[in-house]
């Protein structure tokens, strides 16, 4: 039945809604670009034991003799400090992959869960309705109108260090982001006809809400995902650049900047600006890509 | 007879889209004088608001005046440098425009937005000022003026906004006044007390004026000349009681037999069959083809002008006095 | 008007006791409340000392009731690390950290609203394109870097500013501010740029947003229709206009300029409360915690009222019985 289809009518690649999406995401040469540097850093941060000469985390390869050499200078082990080292001697190049892999690991992990629980509570307050989702949006409202930043800080405080204790607490950030976009989508969704014409065929509610309205929710949730994972990711920076976010054994970009930063003042400036622009480069491409998504996924905005 | 305050020749204002030129004007001439009443009518989108506002040169991006002639008091306007234009606009010309909700700006007071519009163009004290915008708002029959100026618009009426709008329009005792239908968005009661106004105010202060309306019956009473504007093109003028009577052009006698008063009552009213044509694809023909009863082949070349007693038609079929007024097929009848 | 008033001030009384409530369960939750309000090294005598003097052994909803008292008379604690009352420590550093975060809202709107209006009125110059590139890049931006390049640029490599501490502080009027002396002045310049940096992007997006509508309006047409000159248009008609929205987001936008000057003050040294927190945090001294998280509360509820009083009298159209007629 299935082959017969798909023989009948093979649609042409460009015509499917996936190829029209991406032709118009394309249309932008500076989105575009933008998704190539990002999907080369994510990929260089994921092959990063492969491509480096050191585990910066692995102490017996790192010597203290080999503390901030300059870029292009060579390693007591033999191999050249292309982009220099820092204090404790570890290879910048090495360190800035390594970095990046954990701020992306703690960017993307704590997006996925803040999504699902903020969907989760989003649905939750369009499905009940009436004083469950009044209770729940005011919530919502309140938190939203606390900086970000104040209430990670907050937590932290409470919840110590740790990568586990830094992705509770963006991800106390970021929920609430998730549930209103969802609660605003499926609210208009659920005043559309065709809602209304599944309830009069008898579909359960359930059935509505998971079968129409959540694919609905779809697009905005891919938008707002990509900012808030670019907002994760400088929240995280932000936070163990100021020492309370990710402890020293798993430095983070953030932390690898702040390591440096004490020896900026000495004109050693490699070690903060190679892992400064890294991370300026991820959190840059995300919002373009988030940008030009939001352009091409929004129906308002659709010719 | 006297110069005319305004008058306009052969204007052509066009707009360059992405889809191609809209001649939103093309080729219009008309010419009114000190202290009469002109009424401009035609359906919305015939060009009657680009017209009033090429007399301006208020005209935005991607319009623009390609050519003819504008004179008031027998200097041109066209091709007048912005600064120059500047002083003439809400000096010697001035305009109201449609929507009294829209034309004030909501956060300045009646008085702030009276006062400038006074002192961009004389160096009076505000004092003066002042007394000049509370005398003016009297003219137009604002009760306690005063109190008034100290209002925001929001806390007017829209009849009451549209009056403080043509105090404005008339405060610098203009020589000229373009009203883009300004009755439009008001009820009737309170539109027949602004037209009486407005005509009052004009013959007294011996101000040429042109009133564009989509409705006949709002010039009937008030205009001395009217022009019958279809597609960018003036399509018949003339006295208004001649052209009101007897209708030369189709459109004219469809547009007259369209308005409800005219009607006995029970007789299926009137309407014009048939949609205004894009002005993106008109060539030489005449624009009212499509929807004439008496089009036939010679109607796809640009139509003739012919004059008689002051009055001017373009039409290759126009209607005689006694056909137009009864033979009740001026323009095709719309399906029932 | 007083009715007004008097009805915020109430709404706001509640808001700030709810983030109360929440802030001392929310203590009493995540961890022993002993070990929140005595030092790590303290000895029995004293954690004896503090459960007497914050009632530790009595019922929870007594030790909520004592909470608030404290909180109403100023008293939340005593700081580990300085030995004094964590409210006092707090207010001794806010003029700081308000002097920095005013001079970045102001500089936020000193360049903001005419870069915005500018490429709202000719939206498609190049100048225009350039200027809201750069509005999307500050916008991504993480603060704490631009500060690091404030510093390595301006401080190090041209040796143009300092960037560390307040400078020389002034008096005048009876108001400490360094603002005062030119020594002051210099030292304030790179932190209230880093903190400007982010609001001004949104600045320049509002404003510019604002202008392209209001410049369509009928009302912009007709006051050109009355002769005016550009000049008086933009000043009167424009500004006055986009000056509502802008002023109402960036009056709640302090609230944010606030807890983002825990960063800046940490990368320039700076003697604001901010700081003071990111120590406190690091040292786990929580009593100055929980006093800076209920000092920010009381201020960003008090902010909003200032907002929408301002914002009632900016705007004709918005009585103070809040409805829009
Ligand atoms: N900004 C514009 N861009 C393109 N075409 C325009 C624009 N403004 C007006 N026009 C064209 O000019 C025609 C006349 O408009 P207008 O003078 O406002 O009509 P009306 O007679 O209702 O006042 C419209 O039908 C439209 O096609
Ligand atoms: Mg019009």
């Amino acid at each position: 039945m299935s082959d017969q289809l798909s023989n009948a009518a093979k649609p042409r690649f460009r015509d499917t809604p996936f190829g029209v999406f991406l032709s118009r995401y394309l249309d932008s040469k500076v989105a575009t670009l933008a998704f190539v540097v990002l999907v080369v850093i994510i990929v260089l941060a994921i092959i990063a034991p492969w491509i480096t000469p050191q585990n910066p985390y692995d102490l017996a390869q790192v010597d203290v003799l080999d503390a901030r050499m300059a870029p292009g200078e060579e390693a007591f082990a033999g191999y050249t400090f292309w982009l220099g080292s820092d204090g404790a001697g570890r290879d910048l190049y090495s360190a800035m992959l390594y970095g990046l892999r954990i701020s992306l690991m703690v960017g993307v992990l704590s997006g996925l869960i803040a999504m699902v629980i903020g969907t989760a509570v989003g649905l939750t307050a369009a499905y009940a309705g009436g004083r469950v989702e009044t209770l729940i949006m005011r919530l919502v409202d309140l938190q939203l109108s606390f900086p970000a930043i104040l209430i990670a800080l907050m937590l932290v405080a409470a919840l110590g260090k740790g990568v586990d204790k830094i992705i509770v607490a963006l991800v106390a950030v970021q929920w609430a982001y998730y549930a209103r976009t969802v609660r605003g989508t499926a609210l208009s969704e659920r005043s559309k006809e065709y809602v209304e014409a599944a309830r009069n065929l008898g579909l359960s509610p359930r059935r509505i809400l998971f079968g129409q309205i959540m694919p609905n929710c779809l697009s905005p949730l891919i938008v707002v995902a990509t900012i808030q994972t670019a907002h994760a990711i400088a929240l995280e920076a932000t936070l163990s650049f100021l020492g309370i976010g990710l402890p020293q054994t798993e430095p983070s970009l953030g932390i690898l900047i702040s390591n440096g930063f004490e020896y900026m003042l000495s004109g050693k400036y490699w070690i903060s600006i190679f892992p400064g622009v890294a991370l300026l480069l991820t959190v840059f491409c995300i919002n373009l890509v988030g940008d030009q998504l939001r352009d091409v996924l929004n129906p308002r905005l659709a010719k | 007879m006297t110069n005319p305050v305004l008058s306009i020749d052969n204007l052509q204002t066009h707009f360059f889209t992405r889809a191609g030129v809209v001649k939103a004007v093309d080729n219009i001439s008309l010419s009114v004088n000190a202290g009469e009443i002109l009424g401009l009518v035609g359906e919305s989108g015939s060009g009657k608001s680009i017209t009033g506002f090429s007399i301006l040169g208020l005209v935005d991006e991607p319009g623009r005046i390609v050519g003819g002639s504008i004179k008031l008091s027998g200097e041109e306007l066209i091709g007048k440098p912005e600064a120059a234009l500047r002083r003439i606009r809400g000096g010697r010309a001035s305009m109201i425009f449609q929507d009294p909700m829209m034309t004030l700006n909501p956060v300045l007071r009646i008085e702030t937005q009276m006062i400038e519009a006074i002192r961009a163009h004389e160096k009076v004290p505000r004092r003066e000022a002042w007394q000049r915008a509370r005398d003016g708002l009297a003219q137009v029959g604002i009760p306690s003026p005063e109190e008034r100026l100290k209002c925001y618009p929001h806390e007017l009426s829209g009849g009451m906004r549209q009056r403080v709008a043509i105090a404005i329009a008339f405060l610098n005792r203009p020589e000229f006044i373009v009203a883009d239908e300004p009755t439009t968005a008001l009820d009737v009661t309170i539109q027949s007390q602004i037209l009486a106004e407005a005509q009052k105010l004009c013959r007294e202060n011996r101000t040429a004026m042109i009133w564009i309306t989509h409705d006949l019956s709002v010039v009937a009473g008030l205009a001395d000349t009217i022009a019958v504007m279809y597609a960018g093109r003036i399509v018949e003028n003339g006295p208004a009681e001649a052209v009101l009577r007897s209708p030369r052009h189709p459109y004219t006698s469809g547009l007259i037999k369209s308005v409800p008063g005219e009607h006995l009552v029970g007789q299926r009213l009137f309407q014009i069959p048939g949609m205004t044509p894009s002005l993106l694809k008109l060539g030489e023909a005449c624009a009212f083809k499509e929807r004439c009863a008496y089009q036939d082949d010679a109607c796809s070349a640009a139509p003739p002008i012919s004059m008689e007693g002051g009055r001017a038609c373009r039409c290759f079929h126009p209607l005689r006095a006694d056909t137009a007024a009864q033979s009740g097929g001026a323009a095709k009848e719309s399906a029932p | 008007m007083l009715a007004f008033l008097i009805r915020r001030i109430g709404q706001s009384a509640v808001v700030v006791l709810l983030m109360a409530t929440i802030v001392f369960f929310g203590v009493n939750l995540v961890g022993d409340p002993v070990h929140m309000l005595v030092s790590p090294e303290a000895d029995q005598a004293e954690i004896a000392r503090v459960i007497q003097q914050f009632g530790l052994d009595r019922p929870i909803v007594e030790q909520y009731w004592l909470f608030l008292k404290g909180a109403v008379q100023g008293n939340l604690g005593t700081s580990f690390i300085f030995g004094q009352p964590a409210v006092g420590l707090i207010l001794e550093r806010l003029p700081a950290t308000m002097e920095l975060a005013v001079c970045a809202l102001v500089l936020a709107v000193f360049f903001g609203i005419p870069l915005g209006v500018y490429s709202g009125i000719k939206p498609k110059s190049r100048v225009s394109q350039v200027i809201m590139a750069a509005s999307i890049f500050g916008f991504s931006l993480p603060t704490f870097w631009v500060g690091i390049m404030l510093i390595m640029f301006f401080s190090v490599q041209l040796q143009l500013l300092p960037s560390t501490g307040r400078g020389e502080v002034g008096s005048f009027l009876g108001i400490d501010s360094s603002l005062f002396t030119l020594d002051g002045l210099k030292h304030i310049i790179l932190p209230a740029t880093n903190l400007a940096l982010l609001k001004m992007s949104m600045v320049i997006r509002l404003s510019r947003a604002g202008t392209r509508e209001v410049m369509q309006q009928d009302y912009i047409k007709f006051a050109r229709a009355k002769g005016l000159s550009f000049g008086r248009i933009v000043w009167a008609h424009l500004l006055k206009n986009i000056m509502i929205p802008v002023i109402t987001v960036l009056g709640l936008e302090f609230g944010s300029l606030i807890a983002f000057s825990v960063v800046t003050e940490s990368i320039f040294a700076w003697p604001g409360m901010g700081k003071l927190l990111i120590d406190s945090v690091l040292q786990l001294d929580r009593p100055v915690i929980v006093a800076y998280l209920m000092i920010v509360v009381f201020l960003f509820v008090a902010i909003n009222l200032v907002v929408d009083v301002i914002y009632s009298l900016l705007d004709p159209r918005v009585s103070l019985t809040g409805a829009k007629s």
